[in-house]
């Protein structure tokens, strides 16, 4: 039994044990600190005998024995000594703080993502105390130092509990504003794990699957929530074709030149499935409008069997309950491939996205397939100064090489 | 129960509302504050005068020293207030937004240290 396979073991129990204790004793620090205190016991003891059959009991056993004994240290102080007279023993090997049905950690997620905090704070809370990450490696992966994410969190952790921020599960009532950030705060560490900001790798895998057993999770504990099912089935879309994002070089390949027999067959069939899930319930959203986009894409077995008209359809549908400029982009996008560089050209016009680098690199296409060049070098010169990941910066100036030697080449032939 | 600090704010040299706009904010306000009392939320609120009327006091190695104006030299004020009793944030949040309706401006929502 190594160390790695006991973080493994304890990284996907930690939340359901700490949600369990957060909810036993109101208190997340008190909660975190016995988890902290109990995966260092048992690195000594399963190192020595072996992961026992229930770890998560284990755990959860360990810990809320060593949250009584803290909190009854400091029962001095009045409030804490209310909270000990109400303490029990452990009473059998069975813990009541298991969190079977999930509850407990549906209600931490909403606490983690409640409004009041800001958006890193929301991400960084879901990190370490929904998916078990430790402080260093939630540092590591946003680049921050982790004096920083450590300040971070713990400014987070005083305001949930100066503030009261509550530790329950929205009302159906409330769902409609409390869901949509949750949902974000996934999709976003899956994004940055999918393109990785201001880094020398494209994928950081890690965060990927961070994400996607987030979803999963979110999935388990809203299983009547279409969009969070349509959340999980778009992140593994997406995720099927990592494989095939890079050449043997590390070099950046769109989607339409990628070779298709690279994709996860498997992870594709699990997001179609999921797809038909969740449309079925008919209640689409955004995460389902992207989610059967994607899988349009998955169906095709080459770039140019892509069914556009179905994906413009849908794009048509997602404008119409989100109407922001990124879908009309991506809906631009679609029409060029099926009516033409001109017409797709036509409908980038009036879209407010002049700091979206995937804007420029749009346009820059549809113009260097027009043949009007210099203005597609122009539109490059953007996409590359908005650009941060080294790897579609590599990308987009290969690009624009090309079409700097084309342009060399007409003037010469001119 | 926790309290509340909701804060409502005054940005030095913004226009003075429409004079036909005060009297309905006025009634707006009266109408939160008894539902507040209703609620048995209400803790204490006032309106104060502007900051540029205000005074400040410190004590420098014993000496009393006054100055003219206020203390922050930002340039938004608080402006009025109330102290408030909820559950938990939800609960005061939902409170604040009808605040901010009633006296048509952001507010602040700021936790008290609880009693020891």
């Amino acid at each position: 039994m190594t160390d790695d396979d006991i973080t493994v073991v304890f990284r996907h129990e930690s939340g359901r044990v700490l949600a369990g204790l957060v909810r036993r004793f109101g208190d997340i620090d008190v909660a975190e600190e016995a988890v902290q205190e109990a995966f260092l016991i048992a690195i000594e003891h399963w190192r020595r005998d072996g992961i026992p059959p229930n770890p998560a009991g284990w755990i959860t056993t360990t810990a809320r024995n060593r949250a009584i004994d803290r909190v009854r240290r400091e029962s001095s102080r009045q409030e804490r000594s209310v909270a000990a007279m109400h303490l029990r023993p452990p009473a059998s090997d069975q813990p009541e703080d298991l969190d079977p049905v999930g509850d407990d950690r549906l209600r931490l997620v909403f606490t983690c993502c409640h409004p009041a905090l800001e958006l890193p704070a929301q991400i960084a809370l879901t990190l370490r105390l929904i998916a078990g990450l430790q402080t260093a490696e939630i540092a590591r992966a946003f680049l921050v130092p982790e004096t920083t994410m450590a300040q971070r969190l713990v400014r987070a952790k005083r305001k949930i509990a100066a503030n009261k921020i509550p530790y329950r599960i929205p009302t159906d009532g409330e769902l409609p504003d409390r869901l949509p950030p949750v949902l974000a705060v996934v999709y976003l560490i899956f994004n940055e794990g999918h393109t990785a900001t201001d880094a020398d790798t494209l994928v950081r895998t890690d965060l990927c699957n961070e994400a996607i057993r987030l979803g999963r999770l979110l999935v388990t504990l809203m299983p009547d929530e279409p969009e969070a099912i349509g959340l999980l089935a778009l992140m593994l879309l997406i995720h099927a074709r990592t494989p095939a994002r890079q050449d043997a070089q590390g070099n950046l390949v769109l989607l339409a030149d990628q070779d298709r027999t690279r994709w996860n067959r498997d992870t594709i069939d699990e997001g179609h499935a999921l797809v038909r899930q969740c449309l079925r319930r008919n209640h689409p959203g955004p995460y389902q409008f992207q989610a059967a986009i994607n899988a349009v894409h998955a169906d095709a077995a080459h770039f140019d069997a892509t069914d556009w008209s179905q994906i413009i359809t849908l794009y048509d549908q997602y404008y119409a309950v989100d109407p922001n400029p990124i879908v009309a982009l991506n809906r631009a996008i679609a029409i060029g491939e099926r009516d033409g560089p001109a017409a797709g050209l036509r409908q980038l016009d009036n879209l407010a996205l002049d700091n979206y680098p995937y804007y420029h690199a749009t346009r820059a296409d549809f113009l260097q397939r027009l043949e009007r060049l210099d203005e597609a070098n122009a539109a490059l010169d953007t996409a590359i100064a908005l650009t941060t990941n080294r790897i579609e910066r590599r990308h987009l100036t290969d690009q624009q090489t090309k079409i700097r030697n084309r342009r060399l080449g007409t003037m010469n032939g001119a | 129960m926790a309290q509340y600090l909701l804060s409502v704010f005054m940005v030095e040299g913004a226009p003075a509302p429409d004079p036909e706009i005060i009297p309905v904010m006025q009634a707006q306000v009266g109408a939160f504050n008894q539902k507040l009392q209703d609620e048995g939320a209400w803790v204490f609120a006032g309106g104060l005068f502007p900051a540029e009327l205000a005074s400040v006091v410190r004590t420098d190695s014993g000496q009393r020293l006054v100055t003219d104006g206020p203390f922050s030299e930002a340039k938004e004020h608080i402006g009025g207030f109330w102290v408030i009793e909820a559950p938990d944030l939800d609960a005061a949040l939902a409170l604040a937004d009808e605040g901010s309706r009633a006296c048509m401006g952001p507010v602040e929502v700021r936790p008290f240290q609880p009693n020891e």
